[in-house]
């Protein structure tokens, strides 16, 4: 169990209880969507873990199925139009296919989510306070005044000052740093064992986004959940997250440990995307930007979907990286990282272009 | 520095008046979205705006392009007064400087193709008479698009390629100031470089002048020349980019560099500092008195609630400094001081 990334499937039959334990697994994920013009696959064949006390950042462009995936996850697609197939195991249990009750057990017992926009997840019409008390009251037999000072304390233990007014007001009276707090203290009322937070920061400004990211990773100690982060900025992975995992039109590219990857990417979107920020300290005269544009995922290009865009295929004998998909292989040299790529020595073509650069 | 002054903005303000109900009265208030800042950008030249969510980026922004008009405070372009002037008067101002919007969806017009979309512009200005299809081909092509589609509507178009659209749309009438509100933050993150490197040709090619607002500290550095950091309203520093990024002496500007995660950390590169500030920004509708940040400064004493400071030119530390050249760079607050360090150091290439 070393590994972030060990077989799928492994140690799911029991309950995750101990540090670095698998609590979600996926395997082959894989969700559809049909639409008039034609069948959307958001994600293809994902397959990842997330374990106990560990961040999983989950990264790459708008549209390549991290929201999607997660949201399969929780049972949030309308199951008569979305086509999940594979796997997810949550503490043992299988979810595709589970009926809807399933679902409402788990959320909010053993998965929450924290999204992007706080909103859609507090209620405009009741007081914090309360919706926190009651999510509490739906899973522990007690009164409602205790399940009331609950929710003060998780509102103090978010951060939020003056916890016992605050807890008296509406949403709309709180800032949107403090809303995206009172959401993250509404998600961890019941202990979850896996959190999932979408952009939690996305909205909010980085002096406000520094303070929520270190109350994530202060609580994940202190409860010592699973954290799946959703996010495109790089930066934020590399101070917050300990495994990450890339995706790329609906597929996962690249995983291993998150500061290992981002120093060292070995398959070459990771590449593209870390040599395109115009990172702090440089002020280099042109970014090295990706050329082309995300392909649409009504028609996915053959063969590895990032050869359109692709500067290394020519390194790689034939045509592999026009026809055939790339497997997960470990990346020589480079313990526990995973990617799908077609070139032999995927570290060594990408240092020498580091190198030419 | 001897390029001709373009802008020139001082004391510029602007209140959103409303009415609320307080108790059983109904009362006037403001919404004090820009509250008294001046700035000049000079031919050729890149200001960035930066700050906190609500602190008046955008509001600043329209006012300059007079799509808003201000409170009070006057607005010169070129030397001419612009701040009041009417809608028939506005044409040439339009003319010169132009805006490019953050949402490249909804800022085009899905009915119209993209020959209309940037045709009528010249129309409008009586520009290229009889030779609109080939500018517009032509700016196609200065953006990087195919100046054979130019019968294409922009929902067949990426993200990307619509925001070069806009970008077409904004130089199509030979602007000589253009406003950039968060130009890239709706992209891609593989398609922004693309886009920066696009504004940037643009600008050295053209000699244009950009006011660029955007919230990613990183693009402000690598594209602007000047910085102006906004707090709540107000200008609190304002300067060359390296004194802002390696030499700020303003608390809240060094809180903002220090909130900011750095990818070096990947790189074994040790976190820098970190200040934390606590609460929110407070409302702009009842700002704290005197300085505006002290509510969340670590380094408030009593004369930061009672009075204002001014900006003035930092000078304080021009010793320390010392081998770093000279140049503009002025903060408001009572208690300056340097911090180094807050932006990891040029890397070796
Ligand atoms: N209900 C749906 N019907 C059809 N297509 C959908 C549906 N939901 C999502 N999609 C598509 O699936 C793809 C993946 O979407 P997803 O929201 O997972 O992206 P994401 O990686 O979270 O992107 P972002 O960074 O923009 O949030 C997108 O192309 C999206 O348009
Ligand atoms: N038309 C309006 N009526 C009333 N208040 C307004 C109006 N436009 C802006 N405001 C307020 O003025 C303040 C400044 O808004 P502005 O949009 O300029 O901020 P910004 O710096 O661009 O923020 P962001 O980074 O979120 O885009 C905010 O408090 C905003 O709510
Ligand atoms: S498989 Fe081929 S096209 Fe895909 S990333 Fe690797 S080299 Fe590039
Ligand atoms: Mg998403
Ligand atoms: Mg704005």
């Amino acid at each position: 169990m070393s590994t972030a990334f060990g077989s799928p499937g492994a140690q799911t039959t029991a309950e995750a209880t101990h540090p670095g334990d698998v609590v979600l697994d996926v395997v082959d994920l894989t969700v559809t969507f049909p639409t008039e013009e034609g069948q959307v696959r958001a994600v293809s064949n994902l397959t990842y873990q997330a374990r106990l006390g560990r961040t999983l950042a989950i990264v790459g462009e708008s549209g390549s199925g991290k929201s999607v995936s997660s949201m399969a996850v929780l049972g949030l697609h309308n199951p008569k139009r979305t086509t999940i197939t594979g796997s997810i195991r949550l503490d043992g249990q299988e979810l595709v296919g589970a009926p809807r009750s399933t679902f409402e057990r788990i959320r909010s017992q053993k998965v929450a989510m924290v999204f992007q926009d706080p909103q859609s997840s507090l209620h405009p019409f009741y007081k914090v306070g309360k919706q926190i008390a009651e999510a509490y009251r739906a899973h522990h037999n007690v009164s409602r005044a205790v399940a009331e000072k609950r929710a003060v304390e998780m509102l103090d233990l978010v951060g939020i000052p003056n916890p016992q007014r605050r807890a008296h007001q509406y949403p709309h009276e709180f800032s949107g740093g403090m809303r995206q707090r009172a959401m993250i203290a509404l998600g961890l009322v019941n202990d979850p064992k896996l959190l999932i937070a979408d952009e939690p920061t996305t909205a909010l400004d980085v002096t406000v986004q520094a303070q929520i990211l270190d109350l994530i990773n202060e609580l994940q100690k202190e409860f010592g959940s699973a954290v799946i982060l959703i996010t495109h900025d790089l930066a934020v992975v590399a101070e917050t997250a300990d495994d990450i995992l890339v995706m790329y039109a609906g597929r996962g590219v690249e995983k291993g440990y998150a500061k290992e990857v981002l120093a060292q990417p070995s398959m070459p979107y990771t590449y593209g995307l870390l040599q395109s920020l115009p990172s702090h300290s440089e002020d280099v005269h042109e970014l090295k930007a990706i050329p082309g544009s995300p392909p649409s995922l009504l028609k996915l290009p053959s063969g590895c979907s990032f050869h359109p865009r692709c500067s290394f295929k020519d390194q790689v004998p034939g045509d592999a990286c026009w026809t055939q998909l790339p497997e997960w292989r470990p990346t020589p040299g480079l313990a526990n990282r995973q990617v799908r790529c077609h070139l032999p020595d995927p570290v060594a073509t990408l240092r020498q272009d580091e190198g030419i650069r | 520095m001897s390029d001709p002054t373009l802008l020139e903005v001082t004391d510029l303000v602007r209140h959103f008046p409303f009415r609320e109900v307080q108790g059983l009265r109904m009362v006037k208030a403001n919404v004090r979205a820009v509250d008294g800042i001046s700035f000049t950008v000079r031919q050729g030249q890149t200001l960035g705006l930066v700050g906190e969510s609500g602190c008046g980026k955008s509001t600043t922004a329209r006012l300059v392009t007079r799509l808003d008009t201000p409170t009070s405070g006057s607005i010169l372009f070129q030397g001419r007064d612009i701040t009041t002037v009417k809608e028939s008067q506005l044409r040439g101002i339009r003319r010169d400087i132009q805006m490019i919007f953050q949402d490249p969806y909804s800022s085009l017009n899905p009915r119209h193709t993209v020959g209309a979309i940037l045709g009528t512009p010249l129309r409008v200005h009586g520009l290229h008479r009889g030779k609109e299809k080939q500018r517009v081909q032509q700016l196609l092509e200065l953006v990087g698009l195919n100046p054979e589609h130019i019968n294409r509507y922009p929902s067949e178009f990426s993200g990307g390629q619509r925001q070069r659209i806009g970008i077409a749309r904004a130089l199509a009438v030979e602007p000589k100031l253009i406003i950039a509100d968060e130009p890239v933050s709706a992209l891609d993150v593989s398609i922004q470089a693309q886009v920066m490197n696009l504004l940037a040709t643009l600008r050295d090619e053209l000699d244009l002048a950009f006011i660029f607002v955007a919230h990613d500290l990183g693009v402000v550095r690598h594209f602007c020349d000047q910085v102006a950091v906004m707090y709540l309203g107000k200008i609190v520093e304002y300067g060359d980019k390296r004194k802002i990024y390696e030499a700020p002496e303003h608390p809240y500007t060094q809180a903002l560099l220090s909130a900011a995660p750095d990818i070096n950390v990947a790189r074994g590169i040790p976190p820098k500092e970190r200040i934390r500030l606590v609460g929110d920004v407070p409302s702009p509708i009842n700002p704290p008195s005197g300085c505006r940040f002290r509510t969340r400064c670590w380094k408030a004493q009593e004369v930061c609630a009672t009075t204002e400071p001014p900006l003035v030119a930092a000078e304080n530390d021009v010793a320390l400094r010392g081998a770093r050249e000279g140049g503009l760079h002025r903060h408001a607050c009572h208690f300056p001081e340097v911090k180094t360090h807050l932006v990891a150091e040029v890397e070796p290439a």
